[in-house]
């Protein structure tokens, strides 16, 4: 059991131990979500923002559920109706949410960095819920724990990403997440896309889609960003889907037990096959119930750290 | 190393637990209404074991639960998170008389903590409460209703409870 930290602004600056101790707290709180009442009282009378700068569906509803499961009041704030509108700084704003007395702020943000800046401006405790092309890292937990859950390790798995990393925020902090916990990271997808200067972050980088999916225990899809994209680096959807989508013929060369993720929102017929998604080998769905617990566990975590660890317990 | 002393070995502590096994059942005549519901990290261990010396009384399965009650702490904000273990509640508690097991009872903001959990998975008829030690110092009015052993303390030392660890006997210890 090892969690200090008043923030979770990314993964890279977390330890293996700090990893575990997330997705073992998650575990418990995943129990939370089956029972009856799936509340508890964990963060009463705390204020938890979400400041999204970026749009969001699923990760903002899922923080805004643990949050509430956890009894912490939430409120919600999105750019197009609010002041930045008006010409409002990242930190003006911040400063403001925490004036009326927010205990965490979570942020999503298209500047990488933008969490790590509100850690040094703000009081409160700031979780990173996406910034730029840098860190998701509530994302890759989740990963970990859904592939832990189903797997029953992840030291020793092999863990093939595709599609496109340089723009993902989700690869770079999987990549941080699963080499830490000791799986063997494969990326994979055009060249312009996943260049061999990933191979620094100590994986395996190849252009060639049959040879990352066959020696898999994991594929994680990812979404094209078209929004992230520029012209020349993206070869178009035909021929993306023509090389790198996930068809049947080519999960047919994948080891019998080999489990497909994807952080969503899936691109039914571009990166995966529609079928395949709807499939029992896919965990899409168990990632985003994994992810209202991992999320909880998270905010039970930064929430402490205060004093000492051990109180006279008994 | 700080100085300790042992307040109950490994046939001690049997013997408290066939004492509170029989108590619990000369309280409740009707062994079919009983669960057991033990708080982590040693009262899911004690529970499971007077599980066992209670079936063999009432000649009927003791079902047996693990609460975790961190969720439920007064003092989340004062100290580092600590350890959550999952909830394992595999039966229907409303309507039952649930006997809440932990090792040892202090301030009894756990047992508070526990019953307040409890109330999250319904509506027991009643809640008793058996600890292994009561070492006094209680900050809220909560008393146990089967004890195992009476332990005069002072507030700076330290009850440890080991049960069921690797090549080491059971033993309660007493650290100043």
């Amino acid at each position: 059991m090892s969690w200090h930290r008043k923030h979770l602004l990314d993964i890279e600056s977390l330890s293996a131990a700090e990893i575990g101790t997330v997705l073992d707290t998650a575990r418990a709180f995943k129990a939370v979500g089956e029972r009856l009442i799936k509340k508890v009282p964990a963060l009463r009378g705390k204020t938890v923002v979400n400041l999204f700068i970026e749009p969001s569906t699923r990760t903002r509803i899922s923080f805004e559920l643990a949050a509430q499961r956890l009894s912490a009041d939430i409120v919600n704030f999105s750019a197009d109706a609010s002041s930045f509108k008006k010409g409002e700084t990242l930190k003006d704003t911040a400063r403001n949410l925490e004036a009326l007395n927010a205990d965490f702020i979570i942020i999503r943000h298209s500047a990488s960095g933008a969490a790590h800046f509100l850690s040094r401006v703000l009081n409160a405790h700031v979780i990173n819920a996406g910034d730029g092309a840098h860190e998701h890292p509530t994302q890759a937990l989740l990963d970990a724990f859904t592939i832990r859950e189903r797997k029953g390790k992840i030291a020793g798995l092999n863990v093939t990403i595709l599609g496109d990393i340089l723009y993902s925020r989700v690869a770079r902090s999987n990549i941080w997440a699963l080499t830490k916990l000791g799986a063997n990271v494969t990326l994979c997808g055009p060249s312009t896309l996943v260049p061999k200067t990933f191979e620094q972050m100590g994986c395996r980088v190849t252009h060639d889609m049959e040879d990352a999916i066959r020696e898999a225990d994991i594929i994680n899809l990812l979404r094209i960003q078209h929004e992230r994209q520029r012209k020349t680096m993206f070869p178009g959807i035909g021929e993306y889907t023509t090389l790198f989508g996930l068809t049947q013929a080519r999960l047919a060369l994948t080891k019998p037990d080999a489990l497909i993720m994807h952080p969503g929102p899936i691109n039914r017929g571009v990166e995966i096959d529609s079928e395949i998604a709807d499939s029992s080998r896919s965990l899409i769905l168990e990632q985003v119930t994994n992810g209202l617990a991992v999320r909880m566990a998270v905010l039970f975590l930064v929430n402490g750290g205060k004093g000492p660890q051990e109180v006279a317990g008994n | 190393m700080s100085e300790s002393c042992v307040i109950l070995n490994a046939s001690a502590i049997q013997r408290a637990l066939t004492r509170i096994a029989h108590e619990i059942a000369e309280r409740n005549e009707n062994g079919a209404a009983v669960v057991l519901v033990g708080v982590p990290e040693i009262g899911d261990v004690l529970a499971q074991k007077l599980s066992v010396i209670l079936s063999e009384i009432w000649r009927l399965p003791v079902p047996v639960g693990i609460l975790d009650v961190t969720m439920h702490r007064d003092d989340l904000d004062q100290r580092l998170a600590p350890r959550v273990h999952p909830t394992v509640i595999p039966f229907d508690v409303t309507g039952k008389t649930v006997v809440l097991v932990d090792d040892v009872l202090f301030s009894g903001r756990t047992t508070r903590a526990a019953m307040d959990a409890l109330n999250d998975f319904g509506r027991p008829k009643k809640i008793q409460l058996a600890v292994l030690i009561d070492r006094g110092h209680r900050d809220l009015p909560i008393k146990a209703d089967f004890v195992g052993k009476n332990v005069p303390t002072a507030l700076t030392e330290k009850v440890r409870v080991r049960l069921d660890l690797p090549g080491r006997e059971d033993e309660v210890v007493l650290e100043k």
